[in-house]
């Protein structure tokens, strides 16, 4: 049996997610082992060509050169997994969304002409099949360890769409919301991060973006009575996932 | 171990954790941690939530310093005897690849626990689980193991909450069996302590280790009084009709979609539930393929995976997940297992992030039927 290859790609993004992969220092020569780690410029220049059996996608599509590339990737890769906020749901950038991007540019560079952007900032999946998709700004290396290890084993990832609360009360986390008081994304978050910010006692900041069927009216009308302004809540939908969010009724 | 009940000197607590691990046991108990009262490993008594009381509301949960020293006069927490009995994440087995094949291990054997201040609605959601998991043709292993090893040290309610409505559920304040020992605390002029009593022959066993005096009819009839008073203090209460009856007749409320409005279908109701058994499993593996396990987790009706079968999940919306929930509780349970699934420890209306109540629910939905009773007749 030839040892499958694996393909990391960066699209408009901080690098974050695809360094999660990197941070897996326990398990990496293990990765390394099973996987033929044809392209990751982050780890090393060495490139082999493709086709690649396994793409991980980073970053969202911000660019017409970015739109074709993505194509291209989609063609060469046997599974495709899109890594992160940016990918999975357009990221912070997809605040462009609404409003106006030449004026973002024309307050940041001198010659934005020379700049070919997009209008808005998309997922990976606006543009092309996707095998699976890991959410979080940035990924949970767990996940994408379970990932790479279900695709290796040839069975179905385990990556689950339902609250973080779930993860929360899995490991007695105290709920901050009930017991504390304080403004919590969770009951509408996906789970995913092994509930990481309740559990030093922070409310989650919805980093994963929306689980399975959120009701995200009633968590402001939730969230604005824990003492949040409505224009905080707007911000708290509006930073990693915002597209994701505003489908989802936010 | 006298008939009367005994009376144990708030003192002689650290002699109770003594005995207990002698013979073998981990003591669990209620301990304070970040802001809530929380079940854990306890390596010595002091560790108890000595002098702390609770306020509970729909939603809402808030320590507080309490004037006495009093351990147990607080309502339950998050937790409760089910996540002793049937953790949330076990680990079913493992197995790994060998020359000639493979092998398997497991389930792991569990530690024999003694659990520490065991509520009366603890003990009445362990006879619900004993019915559910253990009682039929397939007792499933985890659970089974380790009720077999528990030593249960219950304590009755002297503090109830405000979301406590246990004496509409045909339970109460006092623990009236399934325990191994049982106290009611005491702290008031003539100082701490518990009136004890034996509920099987290893807790007379553990008594005899202990220096228990005779309670006196003084102290009993305290004891009496103060669960009675609890008994008392309990406002909440569900329609006092048939629940089965009245679950499967508002099936087609309106009431069902304003419950859905406020249902962020997290699924905390069914975490905290004691008697909320469902699980999932999950198989893993490492990366080389030569090792791989297969966990049990708990699920929740409230996950839309819960009910995916070939083609997507049945009850997709809030308003049917709620009402699958509910309906089995306080109604299906009953024909399934031969009781309620309910025992109205308020666990699911405190730590509702949204605050939803399950008896005002169903006197929501009880007002609705009558409604519909007193129409007339359509044209």
């Amino acid at each position: 049996m030839t040892t499958p290859t694996l393909a990391v790609w960066k699209f408009a993004s901080c690098d974050g997610c695809q360094l999660s992969l990197l941070d897996c220092e326990d398990e990496l020569l293990e990765v390394a082992g099973r996987l033929r780690i044809a392209r990751f410029l982050e780890a090393t220049r060495q490139v082999l060509p493709g086709p690649y059996d396994v793409s991980l996608v980073e970053g969202s599509i911000t660019t017409p050169d970015d739109a074709e590339r993505i194509r291209k990737i989609r063609e060469m890769s046997g599974t495709l997994v899109t890594i992160g906020a940016c990918a999975t749901a357009g990221g912070i950038q997809a605040l462009r969304n609404h409003a106006d991007v030449t004026e973002f540019a024309s307050m940041i560079y001198p010659r934005p002409d020379y700049l070919s952007t997009l209008a808005t900032s998309t997922p990976i999946a606006a543009h092309v099949d996707v095998d699976y998709e890991l959410h979080g700004c940035p990924v949970d290396r767990r996940q994408l360890l379970e990932v790479i290890g279900a695709l290796l084993a040839g069975r179905k990832p385990n990556i689950p769409a339902h609250s973080v609360c779930f993860e929360c009360k899995q490991r007695h986390n105290v709920c901050v919301v009930v017991a504390h008081g304080t403004p919590c994304l969770g009951p509408v978050t996906r789970a995913g991060c092994g509930a990481l910010c309740p559990a030093v006692g922070r409310g989650c900041y919805g980093c994963f973006g929306p689980a399975e069927t959120p009701n995200t009216a009633a968590e402001a009308a939730l969230l604005i009575g824990a003492g949040m302004s409505a224009d905080d809540v707007h911000r708290a939908y509006r930073t990693f996932n915002s597209a994701a969010w505003e489908e989802a009724g936010s | 171990m006298p008939e009367s009940a005994g009376l144990l000197d708030a003192t002689e607590l650290p002699r109770l954790f003594d005995a207990l691990r002698e013979r073998g046991y981990t003591v669990v108990g209620p301990t304070v941690r970040d802001g809530a009262i929380m079940l854990a490993e306890l390596g010595s008594a002091a560790e108890l939530p000595y002098g702390w009381g609770v306020v509970t509301g729909a939603g809402r949960y808030r320590l507080h310093r309490r004037s006495d020293t009093a351990a147990f006069a607080n309502s339950a927490g998050p937790q409760s005897i089910k996540d002793i009995l049937h953790p949330p994440r076990a680990r079913l087995w493992s197995a790994d690849r060998t020359a000639d094949g493979v092998t398997t291990t497991g389930p792991d054997r569990p530690p024999r626990y003694a659990v520490i201040g065991a509520r009366p609605c603890d003990l009445a959601a362990m006879a619900v689980l004993d019915r559910v998991l253990s009682a039929g043709a397939y007792p499933e292993p985890i659970y089974t193991a380790r009720r077999d090893g528990v030593f249960v040290v219950a304590v009755d309610c002297t503090e109830p909450a405000a979301t406590c409505f246990c004496t509409s559920m045909g339970g109460g304040p006092a623990a009236t069996g399934g325990f191994d020992l049982a106290m009611t605390e005491l702290a008031d002029a003539d100082g701490h302590r518990f009136v004890v009593r034996a509920g099987s022959p290893a807790g007379a066993e553990v008594l005899s280790a202990l220096c228990v005096r005779a309670a006196g009819p003084r102290a009993e009839s305290e004891a009496r009084a103060a669960v009675a008073a609890a008994a008392d203090a309990i406002t909440r209460s569900m329609p006092d009709e048939s629940l089965p009856d009245l679950l499967t007749g508002a099936r087609e409320s309106p009431h069902w979609a304003d419950v859905a409005d406020r249902c962020l279908t997290c699924g905390n109701c069914t975490m905290v539930c004691p008697t909320c058994f469902c699980t999932t499993t999950e198989d893993v593996a490492d990366l080389t393929g030569e090792h791989a396990e297969r966990w049990r987790r708990w699920d929740s009706c409230f996950d839309l995976d819960f009910s995916y079968v070939h083609g997507g999940s049945v009850r997709r919306s809030g308003e049917s997940r709620y009402r699958q929930w509910m309906s089995h509780k306080l109604g299906n349970w009953q024909a399934q297992f031969g009781s309620s699934g309910c025992v109205g420890c308020g666990r699911c209306i405190a730590w509702c992030p949204a605050g939803i109540d399950i008896t005002e629910e169903a006197a929501a939905l009880s007002a609705w039927r009558r409604s519909e009773r007193a129409q007339p007749c359509p044209p």
